[in-house]
């Protein structure tokens, strides 16, 4: 039987599923009802200086008739007496001692404050604490969140200062508001940091109503930027969270946030360098009990592969991820309809006509109609010479296991872009300082 | 009507339960379901298979982005009855037999019901989506006020023609208006669709009939051309003894009570037998049925794989719980006054006919007689022979009015043609494709004639 468990900077986690610090794990009625329902962990709603918060708070996107794709919220941390959140914490760990609390925490940046609330934080049995350096709104106004987070060394002068005071290990929560999220990762790992979480959420407008022209969600009509996530954000949170365990100067635990619903969203997370994953919306979407597949599916995953540990999937895919200009450009796939399953709907072909690069044909659909005998199948056709196997019209047939990419060996040896340009006698990279030392690209 | 058992009558309210709408409007949440469901195919098969030609991806995914109201002036652009089509439609022979979903297995896109989604909203709203074009001087007579003249009318009007129908019925709509079955539309709806057709500054004379209120060549000397839209005309008759006792009725009269009278007014006998196998004797044993009738007969002269009736049809005859006698044929209807039992022969497939179909031969001494108090003749219709010989140098192929299948213009080039009279009997959305199609023949006659005249003026 698979171990689903985690370690994750000396913390026990019996699973790599933890709660993110949001609204489900405002109270410890919250954090018990999760624990009872198998989450591994939970990262409690960041405590600071009780705040006041408004209504409305959450706006969404759905797709077609898919509910909040993307969620986005301008709530801002804990409205609760920091003394009551500590107490509940260590509630939570007496009745629940093997899963994972961490205490997120938000004060104003002073030396004093971090550290006092940094005591209070080891003092209440909390296994870890996570500093909220990743709040895009509101708090960022007020100089803290991502007004730290944006800042290199704004975020390491305080992840110094809550080292001092920390007898537990001390995550860093980033925020995605910034160029590169790995180099911001790099900064508190100097710092001391034991571990970085990401991505927090993104700056956002989620919507305009179009009758009264204003932003959604409103506040009396007006509203404010606030922070996206849910499952759209999952695409550039993968590419974050590599980018980070890839830096070298960022080597430290990772605990991967943005998009996860389902096993196998976490297993993503663990194969390009997550040791946990942290998990809002679905949660606020479905409730606590999504987790229970979650466990199911990763521990029958691990099981298919032949997994003794969770922890064997944490960074499997990070050497599969490279720069483009060390990708082999003589690897060729072409486009193959299966033209029993192909049900004539057309998008593969005007999807590539339109949209990409004129691979596919299509004879125009003669007038028929079950009146007068069977229609006609349609289907589409590949040519094979001209398909560049670049995936749109496997990506927009409907259809499952319709359009399949097929290898072709071109007889040609591999061959990269780095190796042609050597070859060429040229540089393979373009160096910046050169450029702009000549005046810019354009005037080239 | 004297009839010998009539079934207890009953109560308006449980008419308009038992005619309540097969086919209940969709919510917006529905709407927002089913369209969901829609692939938005390029080159789509459903448009394909519209005579029409309703750009039905386009229109639901206007449903889908909320613009209601340009979803209707996509459907009713293609298809100014498209509120009738929506709800009358055989749409699993057509749109939804074509839809892409089918090959894989699964339910097709509801686009009829979406499509009444739509139109049904537009016709709530009152609000008008087109306007006639600048007058162009020119006149069209159109004979008949059916679906194929509607239509046809209409797009005379966009294009600035003067239009005038004339029908020889109290109300217009033609079969659209008499002959749908209550169940899939009542008679208020289809006149809510001609307002709108109305309001484009088309002139509707009912109670004129063409050839006795007006004649042919009144309207060749008033008219630039002339539109025959005339349908069918009577049910064929049975052609055995007791057809004309009490309670032996057509088909087309039954259905036109229900849809004219109101449906409390229309006498149902206990026992109904009803002759025929396509969509109208369907309609007349399931309006039967909801009309109190207890014990109802359809009765075929061949097996059920042969019946013209679409696939739903007959299942909603079967649901009706309607008893099918096959391969059975009326020798004589029985009765002193009102009909009191129909006398039926039993046959088997003969040798194959024109249609291809084996022909049903009947077997001698198997003669059995049925006690019913009504009997409904559902044959085909006549064609209208008589009129249409009237014109002059009009062809005719068994019956039917001979058209060029690109402009819809007949024999004599001032005529066009369109619908049944033209079809030899097809769907509704058949005649609006037949008229629209004539209006563009009309409409291009008028351009080549207008140059023609114009270079001839500028050479005087």
């Amino acid at each position: 039987m698979p171990d689903l468990s985690v370690n994750f900077c000396g913390v026990r986690s019996p699973n790599p599923f933890w709660l993110a610090s949001g609204p489900p794990t405002n109270t410890a009625h919250q954090v018990m009802h999760a624990f009872e329902e198998g989450w591994g962990g939970a990262v409690w709603k960041t405590i600071g200086e009780p705040i006041i918060n408004t209504a409305s708070r959450y706006g969404a996107v759905d797709l077609k008739n898919v509910r909040m794709m993307g969620l986005n919220n301008i709530e801002l941390i804990s409205d609760r007496p920091i003394e009551v959140n500590f107490r509940e914490i260590s509630e939570v760990k007496k009745r629940f001692p093997h899963n994972a609390v961490i205490a997120s925490l938000m004060v104003e940046s002073r030396r004093e404050s971090w550290q006092e609330i940094t005591h209070r934080a080891n003092d209440s049995g909390a296994d870890m604490v996570e500093l909220n350096f990743g709040c895009p709104h509101g708090m960022s106004e007020r100089g803290m969140g991502a007004a730290v987070g944006q800042v290199p060394d704004y975020a390491a002068m305080i992840t110094a200062w809550v080292k001092e005071a920390a007898t537990i290990p001390v995550i860093v929560k980033l925020t995605p508001n910034v160029t590169d999220i790995a180099h911001m990762a790099a900064a508190v790992a100097a710092a001391g940091a034991d571990a970085v979480s990401l991505v927090n959420t993104f700056n956002s407008i989620v919507g305009v109503d179009l009758d009264t022209f204003s932003p959604c969600p409103q506040v009396q009509g007006h509203g404010s930027h606030g922070g996206y996530c849910g499952p759209a954000i999952k695409p550039i949170a993968l590419h974050m969270v590599s980018s980070v365990a890839r830096h070298p100067g960022a080597q430290i635990p990772i605990s991967g946030i943005g998009g996860v619903g389902a096993w196998r969203d976490a297993v993503e997370f663990m194969l390009l360098g997550a040791t946990s994953v942290q998990v809002c919306t679905a949660a606020m979407h479905f409730g606590f009990r999504i987790v229970r597949e979650m466990a199911a599916g990763l521990d029958e995953y691990l099981r298919e592969k032949g997994m003794a540990s969770a922890m064997d999937l944490i960074g499997r895919s990070l050497p599969r991820i490279m720069d483009w200009g060390d990708l082999n450009l003589n690897y060729k796939t072409i486009a193959r309809i299966d033209a029993e399953k192909c049900i004539g709907c057309n998008l593969c072909y005007i999807a590539c006509e339109d949209g990409a690069h004129q691979c596919i044909t299509s004879d125009a659909r003669p007038a028929a109609d079950l009146r007068h005998g069977p229609i006609p199948k349609h289907v589409p056709k590949i040519l094979d010479d001209e398909c560049v196997g670049c995936n749109l019209c496997s990506l927009v047939c409907p259809v499952p296991g319709c359009i399949s990419m097929i290898e072709v060996d071109t007889g040609r040896p591999a061959m990269t872009w780095r190796q042609l340009q050597e070859a060429r006698g040229k540089s393979p990279m373009c160096d910046m300082r050169d450029l702009l030392a000549k005046g810019g690209v354009a005037g080239d | 009507m004297a009839l010998n058992h009539p079934a207890p009558r009953l109560s308006p309210e449980e008419l308009e339960r038992t005619f309540a709408d097969i086919n209940p409007p969709l919510t917006r949440a529905q709407a927002l379901e089913e369209g969901s469901r829609c692939l938005f195919c390029y080159d789509a098969p459903c448009i394909k298979a519209c005579p029409t030609r309703i750009d039905v991806p386009l229109f639901i995914r206007q449903i889908m982005t909320g613009n209601t109201v340009g979803s209707a002036r996509t459907i009713l652009d293609a298809n100014i009855l498209g509120h009738s089509c929506a709800r009358v439609c055989p749409t699993s022979v057509l749109c939804e037999g074509a839809c892409v979903l089918n090959a894989e297995g699964k339910r097709p896109v509801s686009i009829g019901s979406l499509q009444r989604y739509s139109v049904d909203r537009i016709l709530d709203s009152g609000k008008r989506l087109f306007s006639p074009g600048p007058d162009t001087g020119r006149r069209v007579a159109l004979i008949g006020a059916g679906p194929a003249s509607l239509s046809c009318a209409f797009e005379l009007r966009r294009c600035g023609h003067q239009a005038v129908l004339f029908d020889s019925r109290p109300t217009p709509g033609g079969l659209d208006a008499y002959g749908i079955a209550a169940y899939k539309m009542r008679a208020a709806d289809v006149q809510r669709e001609i307002d709108m057709i109305r309001e484009m500054g088309v002139d509707i004379r009912c109670g004129f009939t063409v050839g006795v209120d007006v004649s042919l060549a009144q309207l060749e000397s008033e008219f630039d051309a002339i539109f025959i839209g005339v349908g069918l005309g009577r049910t064929d008759r049975l052609g055995v003894p007791g057809e004309d006792l009490q309670g032996s009725v057509d088909a087309l009269t039954f259905i036109e009570q229900t849809k004219m009278n109101g449906l409390a007014s229309v006498a149902i006998g206990r026992r109904v037998a009803v002759i025929g196998g396509g969509n109208t004797a369907i309609d007349c044993v399931t309006a039967a049925r909801r009309l109190g009738a207890e014990e109802v007969y359809m009765i075929y002269r061949r097996g059920p794989e042969d019946m013209t009736a679409f696939a739903y049809e007959i299942e909603l005859a079967k649901k009706d719980n309607i008893t099918f006698r096959w391969h059975t044929l009326p020798v004589r209807i029985l009765g002193n006054s009102s009909v009191e039992a129909v006398q039926l022969i039993c046959t088997r497939p003969g040798p194959p006919d024109a249609s291809g179909r084996h022909a049903p031969e009947p077997i001698p001494g198997s003669e059995f007689t049925l006690p019913v108090d009504m009997v409904i003749r559902a044959l085909g219709q006549q064609k209208k022979v008589d009129f249409l010989s009237t014109i002059p140098a009009l062809a005719l192929r068994k019956g039917c009015v001979v058209v060029d299948p690109e402009t819809g213009q007949t024999s004599n080039p001032k005529y066009f043609a369109g619908g049944d009279c033209v079809n030899g009997a097809a769907e509704v959305v058949d005649a609006v494709a037949e008229g629209k199609r004539a209006a563009r023949g009309i409409h291009a006659m008028f351009s080549i004639n207008s140059t023609v005249a114009g270079r001839e003026a500028s050479h005087a």
